[in-house]
């Protein structure tokens, strides 16, 4: 059993809360022990950002955490050193890789599927490649029993699902609105109505993210679905925060959602 | 016979649709409303309409006799899209978007634009039609191109500026993406050029085919016969795709691409992607030859003329690269530069700096070659957008 699922099978009933960071922000120094933090003020898995030169589904302030990390010159084999350091200390916590395509491409699937499993990687999620785009660099995460995460959004169709469905491992991660991420106009009605709909045919967990930004939607997010991904609200503390204080600032966050994310 | 893209968007390895999942059903409902109505007799009829009444077609083909003698070797025609309303080959494309646009009831349009020809023929067309427009601009490509800018807001547009990466023109796709992606029921994203995600390299290269196909009646009524090459400048690739397609399967006509070359492809500031033997990789919805660092990050690009300066090119380019049907060279700033005043003093016409790459290229082959030779050069825009930015490089103040 992989560490996603079986952190899902340990939650039971209760709800995950995924953050998200980006790596090498604000420091490469940093990342690891933000890690740590995460999981210890209640992270159930971490969702780890891969910094991109054109992040193009992002809004503004993942956009500058990508700057913050590349200027530092962060890449994905030092992205994957990281995992690798946080690993000797926590062995439990799943680690799910996000971001585009290009990076891993130029390292090759292979090279890369190879490296995930070495460092304990247990997901990657690429944003711009959809399953049409995905077999052969699946295949390579496959035999290495990385799990492939996708993207369901409101606008994807019935017949997307199932063909969704086939491919996923670990969980799913439902985009909760139109738009890039930090955008504010969340709709939970949208969601409530469209879950059952994506419950029919995935039988996965569900996560959900985009636009949650504080304990009360978490919450109420955390309601309708199996996880709640929260990732530009922790992002932009990171980014309002001095390296004295970003770890107790994250932390304190991340708390008080895990309080909310528990009473769903 | 020659027949790409597949049905799933590919030029062999290139191509395809990587976009994020909120966008996928807004490029396949467009690429279904696309392979309806591009053999619909009334969607065809009134795109022929528009192209001739409005935006001025066919456009002339001239024999630019002064500078061929001058150069003493083979004679250089020039295909004069410079000629089209708004000044360039981008209406064409613009213009068939649009008519689309109008049959799938989307009452907004939004364009990313570097030397701001696409910005400009995108704002037209959504005058002409009554849809509101917003175009993305680099912040940087807003300083150089200022007199386009100017004219997208006559036009009625909202010209965004993009203060991301290197502020440019990719960084202008990564923003026209993300209010599409924002905006995706109410919107269609008019592409300005042969790339992004499936179907917008093949549906750009078919609008934009008009170029060659005109050619290829227009070359033999003139000169009893197809030329020895034809050259067209390459950025993402439209307007060389538009002239190149109708060729492809006619032998003994050598296709050249122009890239920019910057300072030189030794020097690494270029934007050529195909010349300096780039790795293959994936951004803007599509898989291409790729300006990248060894980590996969896109590094940024450099080229005299905004419209040229990006990371990739178009899928089909890649693929006519690697087939070996079409060869790619690379031209300097300096040499552009070149061509652009013999042009203005021998021949009386201000060619856009895009189109003076071309247009430097065959003044490097022509002398090589003999005088009942022929060049067909794509002048695909002209350079009135441009004078700022030569008077700069000249050091003259206006």
């Amino acid at each position: 059993m992989s560490r996603i699922d079986q952190t899902f099978a340990a939650l039971g009933q209760r709800k995950a809360l995924i953050p998200f960071i980006t790596a090498g922000d604000p420091s490469p120094e940093m990342t690891v022990p933000l890690m740590h933090a995460l999981v210890a003020s209640g992270a159930d898995i971490l969702e780890l950002g891969v910094p991109f030169s054109d992040p193009m589904a992002d809004g503004p302030t993942i956009q500058r955490a990508s700057e913050r990390a590349l200027i530092k010159g962060v890449s994905l084999r030092s992205v994957l050193n990281m995992v690798a350091e946080f690993r000797q200390q926590n062995t439990t916590t799943p680690v799910v890789l996000m971001g585009y395509g290009n990076p891993i491409e130029a390292m090759g699937w292979d090279v890369f599927a190879q490296r995930c499993d070495e460092v304990g990687v247990d997901g990657v999620l690429t944003v711009d490649f959809p399953p049409e785009e995905s077999h052969d660099a699946f295949a390579h995460l496959q035999r290495y029993n990385i799990a492939p995460i996708f993207l369901l959004a409101p606008t994807t169709t019935e017949s997307r699902i199932q063909q969704v469905a086939k491919l996923a491992r670990g969980y799913v991660y439902y985009v909760s609105l139109k738009g890039v991420t930090g955008a504010g106009n969340l709709d939970l009605s949208a969601i409530a109505d469209k879950i059952p709909q994506l419950r029919q045919h995935i039988s996965l967990p569900i996560g959900v993210g985009f636009g949650i930004r504080d304990a009360e939607t978490a919450l109420a997010v955390a309601k309708l679905c199996d996880g709640v991904v929260v990732g530009s609200r922790i992002v932009q503390a990171i980014e309002d925060s001095t390296e004295a204080n970003v770890i107790a600032n994250v932390s304190a966050l991340v708390s008080g959602l895990k309080q909310a994310v528990e009473q769903a | 016979m020659y027949n790409y893209p597949d049905s799933t968007g590919h030029f062999g390895q290139f191509g395809g649709i990587y976009m994020a999942e909120t966008l996928i059903p807004a490029v396949e409902e467009l690429r279904d409303a696309y392979l309806h109505f591009r053999d619909d007799a009334e969607f065809k009829a009134e795109f022929a309409n528009e192209l001739k009444h409005y935006v001025g077609r066919p456009s002339p083909i001239y024999h630019a006799k002064n500078w061929s003698d001058r150069l003493g070797g083979a004679q250089i025609y020039l295909k004069r899209e410079d000629l089209n309303h708004t000044g360039a080959h981008k209406i064409n494309n613009a213009m068939g978007q649009a008519l689309l646009a109008k049959r799938m009831g989307k009452k907004r349009v939004i364009a990313e634009t570097g030397a701001g020809m696409h910005g400009v023929a995108t704002a037209t067309v959504a005058a002409r039609y009554g849809m509101e427009c917003v175009v993305y601009m680099g912040a940087e490509d807003i300083q150089r191109q200022a007199p386009n800018v100017y004219r997208m807001k006559l036009l009625g547009a909202t010209v965004v500026p993009v203060e991301s990466g290197s502020k440019t023109l990719k960084d202008a796709c990564n923003e026209a993406i993300r209010d599409w992606v924002t905006n995706v029921e109410s919107t269609f994203y008019i592409f300005g050029t042969a790339a992004g995600p499936h179907p917008y390299p093949m549906m750009v290269r078919d609008f934009q085919c008009v170029i060659g196909n005109e050619a290829r009646v227009q070359m033999p009524e003139m000169i009893g016969r197809q030329p020895d090459a034809v050259i067209a400048c390459v950025g993402g690739g439209s307007n060389a795709i538009g002239i190149f397609h109708p060729y492809i399967e006619i032998e003994g006509v050598r296709l050249i691409g122009v890239e920019a070359g910057g300072h030189g492809i030794a020097s690494g500031s270029h934007a050529a992607p195909l010349t300096s033997n780039s790795k293959v990789g994936v951004l803007h919805g599509n898989r291409v030859y790729l300006m990248q660092d060894e980590n996969g990050q896109i590094i940024e690009t450099h080229s005299i003329s905004a419209g040229l300066d990006y990371p990739g090119v178009g899928p089909e380019h890649c693929w006519l690269k690697d087939t070996g049907r079409a060869e790619y060279v690379a031209i300097n700033d300096d040499e552009a530069m070149r061509a652009f005043h013999d042009l203005c003093r021998f021949e009386g016409i201000i060619p856009a700096l895009e189109s003076s790459h071309a247009l430097a290229h065959a003044a490097k082959i022509a002398p090589t070659m003999r005088k009942d030779q022929v060049l067909l050069v794509n002048l695909s825009g002209r350079g009135d957008k441009d004078i700022n930015t030569v008077a700069r490089l000249s050091g003259i103040t206006l």
